[in-house]
């Protein structure tokens, strides 16, 4: 044993060696490879960590949500409905919800505005999330002022801003009375934005949301089923995020890979000649080049995959911010928790060390099986 | 002292003593994974959730689809015009709802 790791130490030397002796051409394959990766993993470890965020977080969003339609749009829903719902058996409880958005031409953002009326606001107090109190620079005490629908500036005080720790949820939020959103957005009162309904047993909600679609045709039911998987969907590997980087990493690591498996140059192929001709077998030089790829992916995938969890993890994930932001101007600011899924991570090293490894040693044992004298003269 | 002892490290121990940190390091995230998911405590936020019957994350807060996109009909991303482009740029990277594509149903 102690023989056999001794060995593999004098390979691993002269492997290293070899390498050295093209410092400038390896150092840059490694930082390519290490780039690859770290990016690569990135976008993996950030739709885990955000799709683990959103399922333990969404579990207790509403049971069903009910829309109405018009002309295929969402549409205000008359309070009529409520009591219509409330009928339908299975439903435990219905209550309609006042919520839509406000476009602040002051700095150019959406806000989420939502009538919350367990906080016990007045018509002229507001909640603001913490994005929003750090973009607009204001705090409790302050007063935002928002144009109302005819046109007149309606000031609101801030009571509360929304704690920072629930940014993910929370960033662009405005919460207010339902006096003060319906004098806003000048609403009637015998409308709602939608319903939220609670269900006797929740495995009933598919029957119960297909009983509402019969009783009101205009109506759309969402479940929470299908939020949660909404958000499964968004944030797949295999989708939305990904894309912006699957788009480059396969051309990138296949010119890296072609660069390998088109052959040695002829300083290597000498060198492999010379190997033989000194004793060493077709073996060691397959040993080595398996050294010499083991080393080089290895150290690439680790480094490449431990800046992509520091980055994302500890870093706040700014390296895809501006991607995620698009136009918006409220970001949250959130810190997500690690979530790692092993399947993903070895079929991640299987995609980016494995070929590089046979691209290495097939050039290798094609140069090792040659005649050295032939090897050595080109 | 030491340095003196073993003026030049042989490069094999470099590179397999660098390997083995690289490797206690990965080995490091897995356990920093299992801690922090047990210690997280989402009490606050679930029960902001259940207040306001939250049903999205704040993330894409550019266009209401994109904000909200469990609530998206599916006119929304084309609400200028019938032939209009979807033009939000996070609107690219975020698939349909699953419950509104042919595949789902």
């Amino acid at each position: 044993m102690r023989a056999f790791l001794e060995r593999q130490k004098y390979l691993i030397d002269y492997t290293l060696a070899a390498l050295l002796r093209r410092k400038t051409r390896n150092l840059g394959l490694l930082l390519v490879y290490t780039l690859l990766v770290f990016l690569f993993a990135s976008v993996l470890l950030l739709s885990q960590g955000l799709r683990r965020e959103a399922t333990l977080l969404l579990q207790d969003a509403p049971e069903v949500i009910v829309q109405r339609l018009v002309a295929g749009r969402h549409d205000l829903l008359p309070a009529a409905w409520l009591d219509t719902l409330r009928r339908i058996r299975g439903v435990a409880s219905a209550r309609g919800r006042l919520w839509g958005y406000y476009y602040d031409p002051a700095v150019k953002a959406n806000y989420t505005l939502m009538a919350a009326p367990e906080r016990g606001l007045a018509a002229d107090e507001i909640v603001i999330g913490a994005a929003l109190a750090r973009v607009r620079q204001i705090g409790v005490g302050d007063y935002l002022s928002l144009r109302a629908t005819d046109g007149r500036p309606l000031p609101l005080k801030i009571t509360g801003v929304l704690e920072s720790a629930s940014e993910l949820l929370s960033a662009d939020l405005l919460l207010l009375s339902d006096a003060g959103f319906r004098q806003l957005f000048q609403l009637p009162p015998e409308v709602y934005t939608d319903a939220v309904l609670a269900v006797r047993n929740p495995r009933e909600a598919v029957t119960v949301a297909g009983k509402i679609a019969l009783a009101l045709p205009a109506s759309r039911p969402i479940l929470r089923a299908e939020i949660l998987r909404t958000y499964d969907a968004v944030f797949h590997w295999r989708e939305g995020m990904v894309f912006v980087a699957l788009g480059s990493l396969p051309l990138a690591f296949l010119i890296l890979a072609w660069d390998k498996a088109a052959g040695l140059s002829a300083e290597e192929k000498r060198e492999i000649g010379i190997l033989k001709a000194i004793g060493w077998e077709t073996g060691d030089i397959l040993r080595m080049k398996l050294w010499e790829g083991a080393l080089l992916s290895l150290t690439a995938f680790l480094a490449g995959y431990l800046l992509a969890w520091w980055q994302v993890f500890y870093g706040g994930a700014r390296l895809f911010a501006p991607v995620l932001k698009g136009w918006a101007v409220l970001y949250p600011d959130f810190r997500l928790t690690p979530a790692v899924d092993l399947q993903q991570v070895l079929v991640l090293l299987a995609v980016t060390v494995l070929p590089y490894i046979v691209a290495t040693l097939i050039p290798g044992w094609r140069a090792a099986i040659v005649d050295p004298d032939a090897a050595m003269r080109g | 002292m030491l340095l003196r002892r073993c003026p030049h490290p042989r490069m094999a121990n470099v590179a397999l003593t660098l390997l083995a940190i690289l490797l206690l390091l990965f080995g490091l995230t897995l356990a920093d994974a299992a801690w922090r998911s047990r210690s997280t405590d989402r009490a606050t936020n679930r029960a902001l959730v259940r207040e306001l019957g939250l049903t999205d994350l704040s993330l894409f807060t550019e266009a209401r689809y994109t904000r909200h996109p469990s609530q998206a009909d599916r006119h929304s991303p084309f609400q200028d015009h019938p032939a209009a482009l979807d033009h939000f740029p996070t609107g690219t990277l975020l698939p349909p709802p699953p419950g509104l594509t042919p595949s789902s149903r």
